[in-house]
């Protein structure tokens, strides 16, 4: 391997204005590296605000009575949950935070394409957090579940509901902002010699995100509008005492919060495929396949958006058509899993945190997705919407999938980050309660489900009772979990070990500067990556001598499925 | 001599799949089934379970079994080898789940038509006869499915309203309004459903059927009871602060028990037509 | 194997870095506000297809109709389509650096959006409906009462871009920028008012 890295050239930091230090994290910063890491505290700390809400939950649901919560409390509760773990967690993490900090790398810039409105698109986001919660503390917040659905949004106390739906607006405005910026970033802000097909597939999973972004968060503001109208103005757009069609809105909604699992999760599938090579020491596996798979569940995912709604008013003809593209939707994405899977056979598997968290996410997603496509059978989803089947079905996926993903990265770009390296055995640590403690949270519920235990309920079924426990002694150890993290990540900070610029010895242009990097990302002219995952011998080089049977038998085989057959 | 590595990815397969279709005909996680629809259902949920059971083993045996067996020492800084890609593969694992997909989705289909799903749901001619608002077309639900048995006893018609937090329902042919659904075993019931304030919805998992009840939208949903018992009626969609408390019970009796409790609750002495035909 | 070489880019490198900066580059502006529009454009597709919905499965209550009256709308659309074509001459005046001819353009074309705006004003005053009565009624006003909130935020653009291009102002043969955006801008809302006048009064 030959490195020849492009000469230090003196480069005199701009004066700013802009205080310095850690202040500038609280400040109106124009800076990528500043703004994807304001992103990522700032979604981190609402996640221990939703996670407390989901022991509040978990607690509730410990006796089949309402005891711990007032009902109605129990229903701000949840919608609240829901709300700061999509909107202020999940969304703003993997497409603001990581994808501020990597993008700008990864396409060769010093930048993104409009940092003002990058960092509006952030400063949007800590007031509409507060707005919403403290709705809770003001009026009561909303209860109408993070759906939304009138005629109950219209009846249930209008303040709670009116503050959720502005601080929905004020984070769908942010996440398309930002979406625009990404765009704009990796179409037009490329380094001159820079292919597209060169690009790491993290800016493909953004583009293909912040597609769906642009094209589906604004249906979503307008869905809010009009219901709002019909909340204050006493219209009845979906209010069927004056005519209106609740129908409509169930179909307006799902028409972004069926892509919104995507724009949660792609950006995930990005990051996974930027761990994997590093740590097995293998290039990315059928780069071109994953690029187009990326770009089919960005088509597929605008289609399938009435799976949500198997069991209100949807026409036979309709179920059909939503069912067979929802069920296609495995295929693209089995195509991305295969390909990781061949990315790590074969390889030099470096057996660390971030390479647990990754393979944990496979293991979880793939889970999460077959129950998934068995949702999207008509006849199957309609015993089991609306249950605590669904409930554990997406938990699989955004917390086993995508928050999985976030550990995972912070894992492996805190040396990035920090210059320093995080404590391997406290982050093992980590994983192992995550991940025990997650399997027995949501595994359970799939059962709770199919018996007949609905979601969203404070009083349940006592024969349900045993299960519940099961399920909240999960969660504990969940919230346990977060303790040797957090205290790693602190910790680490002032005394990890120092990490030098690459400890992965990894490819990736943001791996081809100082660790912390610079204001301006590099000292000098940005590297020009062809391969950024350029890791591995070829097979022509191959030490023969050194080289088992098996592994030359593994150069032509699919890992794992079915006898070795001539292809 | 070892067992050539082909051979044991085939038998291993071999044992993959009929772990799965094992898993999927003797692992129950369902309710016991409790109307003509339910055996179908399950029928569906055993091949989903199955298919489900052994790509979920295989990839994560596939995961554990590279973590293992490539997994490099902290010291070892050697790379793999640098294989990009390969087609062939790229297209077989595009196939093997397509064709997994557009088989589930068929056979599903199939299921849908087999439980009423597919029937049109507007030519249903008992509930016509009713006084009923002007707009009295049915939105969305399930049909009684066609059946082929000329002597099949006609459905009992039951409306139901959904209301904060209470289901009602309504016996038209009897005149007897009751809290708790009384359906005679054998007999095809449908389920005209209003609601008279926000979303609720019918559910009865040993049925394993449901159905939104819309404000303003007529639903329909169809079932034939098959096994006598008490079973559970849940609201499953958030209507309130009392939706868990949302509960009823449906009552699978036998024809002559439930002729009696219409007998004994209708306010006129005999009901016009017979409701219970045996 | 790994390809890193340095760059073939002759800028040298400060020179690259501020050009990196995006904010002074035209293109990148004018490439974003394109992929706003798009999101601005989806909103309302999100309310013509609850409007056409609605309008397939709700029937309106005894007495209201989807009738509307056409003669105003039409001059409306006649006024709006006119400004577009206005805007594209004061654009090609400002290209031949004729500040002046550009800058009357830009008053005319202002004052037909003002035009437009007082004719829908006109048209709301004397429809036999209001907001709340039906549910046509209701998606009739948010529909062109989003339009309109277009139109009045392009109409101030459009004077503030006439103010910048006073001599000695902003915008100029040089930087065209801000008169470009507003262009595309106004050009959308051109259209979107196009489909709605399709959708609302003609179908
Ligand atoms: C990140 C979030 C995320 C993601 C990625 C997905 C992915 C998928 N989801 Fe999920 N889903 C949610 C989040 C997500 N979901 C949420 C939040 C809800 C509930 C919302 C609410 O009501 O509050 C929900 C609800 C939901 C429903 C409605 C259930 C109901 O309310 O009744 C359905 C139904 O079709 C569904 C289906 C699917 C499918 C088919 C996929 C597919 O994309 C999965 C594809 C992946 C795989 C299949 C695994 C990998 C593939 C292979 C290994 C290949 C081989 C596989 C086969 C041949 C099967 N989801
Ligand atoms: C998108 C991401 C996401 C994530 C990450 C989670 C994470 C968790 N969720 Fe959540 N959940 C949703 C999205 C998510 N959820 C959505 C969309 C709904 C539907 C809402 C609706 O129906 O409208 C839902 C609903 C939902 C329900 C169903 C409620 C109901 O229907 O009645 C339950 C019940 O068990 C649950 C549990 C949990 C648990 C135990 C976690 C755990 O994984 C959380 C683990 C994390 C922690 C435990 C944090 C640890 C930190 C602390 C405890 C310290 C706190 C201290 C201070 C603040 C000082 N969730
Ligand atoms: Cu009625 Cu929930
Ligand atoms: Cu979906």
């Amino acid at each position: 391997m030959t490195l020849s890295l492009a000469p230090e050239t003196a480069h005199a930091p701009a004066p700013s204005l802009q205080p310095q230090g850690w202040l500038r994290y609280l400040s109106f910063s124009t800076d990528h590296k500043v703004i994807g890491l304001q992103y990522i505290v700032c979604g981190f700390l609402f996640y221990l605000v939703g996670g407390a809400l989901a022991g509040a939950i978990r607690t509730e649901l410990l006796t089949p009575i309402s005891d711990f919560l007032p009902r109605e409390t129990y229903n701000e509760v949840l919608t609240l949950h829901g709300t700061v773990m999509i909107f202020l967690w999940i969304v703003p993490v993997v497409n603001g935070g990581f994808g501020n900090y990597l993008i700008p790398f990864y396409v060769g810039a010093r930048d993104m394409a409009f940092p003002r409105l990058n960092a509006v698109a952030f400063w949007l986001i800590p007031p509409a957090g507060l707005l919403l919660i403290s709705s809770y503390f003001i009026a009561g917040a909303a209860q109408s579940g993070w759906t939304a659905y009138p005629p109950l949004s219209i009846t249930t106390p209008a303040t709670g509901q009116i503050i959720w739906i502005l601080s929905v607006l004020l984070l769908g405005g942010s996440s398309i902002f930002g979406g625009i910026n990404f765009i704009a970033t990796i179409l037009k802000l490329r380094r001159p010699g820079l292919k597209l097909m060169q690009l790491p597939m993290y800016c493909w999973a953004m583009l293909g995100t912040s597609l769906l972004v642009v094209l589906s968060t604004p249906v979503l503001a307008g869905t809010l509008v009009l219901l709002s109208f019909d909340i204050v103005a006493h219209t009845g757009f979906f209010n069927p005492a004056m005519g209106g069609n609740v129908v409509v809105y169930q179909h307006l909604f799902w028409f972004y919060s069926h892509p919104a699992v995507y724009i949660m999760v792609l950006p995930a599938f990005g990051l996974v495929s930027e761990i994997l090579p590093v740590h097995a020491r293998k290039p990315l596996f059928g780069y071109t396949t994953m690029v187009y798979s990326i770009m089919g569940i960005v088509f597929l995912g605008l289609i399938v958006w009435a799976h949500h709604m198997f069991t209100s008013g949807t026409p036979p003809w309709m179920r059909l058509f939503f069912t067979i593209a929802t069920a296609f939707i495995a295929v693209p994405t089995g195509i991305k899993f295969f390909n990781w899977i061949a990315t790590l056979w074969g390889g030099r598997i470096a057996l660390n945190s971030a390479m647990l968290f990754s393979c944990a996410f496979i293991v979880n997603f793939v889970f999460g997705g077959i129950t998934g496509v068995a949702l999207a059978q008509v006849p199957f989803d309609i015993h089991v919407h609306d249950t605590y089947f669904v409930v554990a079905h997406f938990h699989y996926i955004v917390y086993g999938g995508t928050v999985f993903v976030i550990f995972a990265s912070i894992y492996h770009w805190y040396p990035k980050v920090t210059g320093r390296m995080l404590n391997e055995p406290l982050g093992r640590l980590h994983w192992l309660l995550t991940f025990v403690g997650f399997n027995l949270c949501f595994a359970p519920q799939h059962w709770l489900g199919l018996n007949g235990m609905p979601r969203r309920v404070a009083e349940y079924d006592p024969q349900f009772q045993l299960i519940n426990q099961f399920s909240s002694v999960g969660a504990l150890l969940m919230a346990l979990s977060t303790l040797p993290f957090l205290i790693n990540v602190v910790m680490s900070a002032f005394n990890g070990e120092i990490a030098g610029d690459n400890p992965w010895r990894a490819l990736t242009p943001e791996w081809l500067t100082s660790s912390p990097p610079p204001v301006e990302n590099w000292k000098g002219e940005a590297p020009l990556v062809h391969e950024p995952y350029g890791y591995g011998v070829k097979p022509g080089e191959l030490n023969l001598a050194a080289t088992s049977g098996r592994e030359l038998w593994s150069l032509g085989q699919d890992p794992g499925r079915g006898p070795n057959r001539p292809l | 001599m070892p067992i050539p590595p082909a051979i044991l990815t085939l038998l291993l397969g071999m044992a993959l799949v009929l772990t799965g279709l094992w898993v999927g005909q003797n692992i129950n996680l369902l309710p016991v089934d409790a109307s003509s629809n339910a055996p179908v259902y399950d029928e569906l949920f055993k091949v989903l379970f199955s298919i489900g059971t052994i790509l979920f083993i295989g990839i994560v045996v596939v995961i554990v079994y590279s973590l293992v067996r490539f997994r490099r020492s902290p010291a070892d800084s050697s790379d793999g080898v640098a294989i990009e890609g390969n087609l062939p593969l790229e297209i077989l694992w595009t196939a093997i789940p397509a064709v997994v997909v557009l088989f589930v989705g068929i056979y599903s289909y199939d299921i849908y038509e087999r439980m009423g799903g597919m029937t049109p749901l507007n030519d249903h001619g008992m509930h016509a006869m009713h006084s009923e608002p002007a707009d009295s077309r049915t939105w969305a639900g399930i049909s009684p499915a066609l059946s082929t048995d000329a002597n099949a006893a006609p459905a009992l018609p039951v409306e139901v309203t959904a209301m904060q937090f209470a289901f009602i329902f309504h016996y038209p042919d009897a005149g007897i309004t009751s809290g708790e659904l009384h359906v005679p075993l054998g007999q095809p019931v449908s389920l005209l459903m209003r609601a008279n304030d926000v979303i609720h919805a019918f559910w009865v998992p040993q049925f394993r059927l449901k159905q939104d009840v819309i404000p303003g939208q007529p639903t329909l949903l169809s079932f034939t009871p098959t096994r006598p018992g008490r079973y559970p009626i849940v609201c499953a969609e958030l209507c309130g602060p009392y939706h868990g408390g949302m509960r009823s019970s449906v009552i699978v009796e036998e024809p002559e028990t439930f002729a009696a409790w219409v007998a004994q609750n209708s306010p006129v002495p005999a009901s016009p037509t017979p409701v219970a035909v045996t | 194997m790994t390809t890193l070489s340095t760059s073939e880019s002759q800028l040298p490198s400060t020179e690259a870095a501020a050009d990196q900066h995006g904010e002074h580059h035209g293109d990148h502006r004018l490439f974003g506000l394109a992929t706003f529009l798009v999101a601005d454009g989806m909103t309302f597709a999100g309310f013509f297809a609850a409007y056409l919905t609605f309008r397939a499965v709700n029937p309106l209550p005894a007495g209201a109709s989807y009738e509307l009256e056409l003669l105003l709308p039409t001059i409306n659309t006649a006024l709006l389509l006119a400004s577009s074509a206005t805007f594209h001459k004061a654009g090609s005046a400002l290209k031949r650096s004729d500040n002046p001819g550009c800058r009357r353009w830009l008053l005319i074309t202002a004052a037909m959006g003002f035009l437009f705006l007082a004719g829908q004003m006109k048209e709301y005053f004397t429809l036999p409906f209001g907001l709340t009565d039906n549910l046509f009624a209701s998606t009739f006003y948010a529909i062109t009462g989003f339009h309109g909130l277009h139109v009045t935020l392009g109409g101030l653009m459009i004077l503030i871009v006439w103010w910048q291009s006073r001599p000695g102002g902003r915008v100029s043969a040089a930087n065209p920028f801000p008169l470009e955006a507003t262009e595309l801008y106004w050009h959308f809302v051109d259209g979107i008012w196009v489909v709605l006048y399709g959708i609302l009064y003609l179908l």
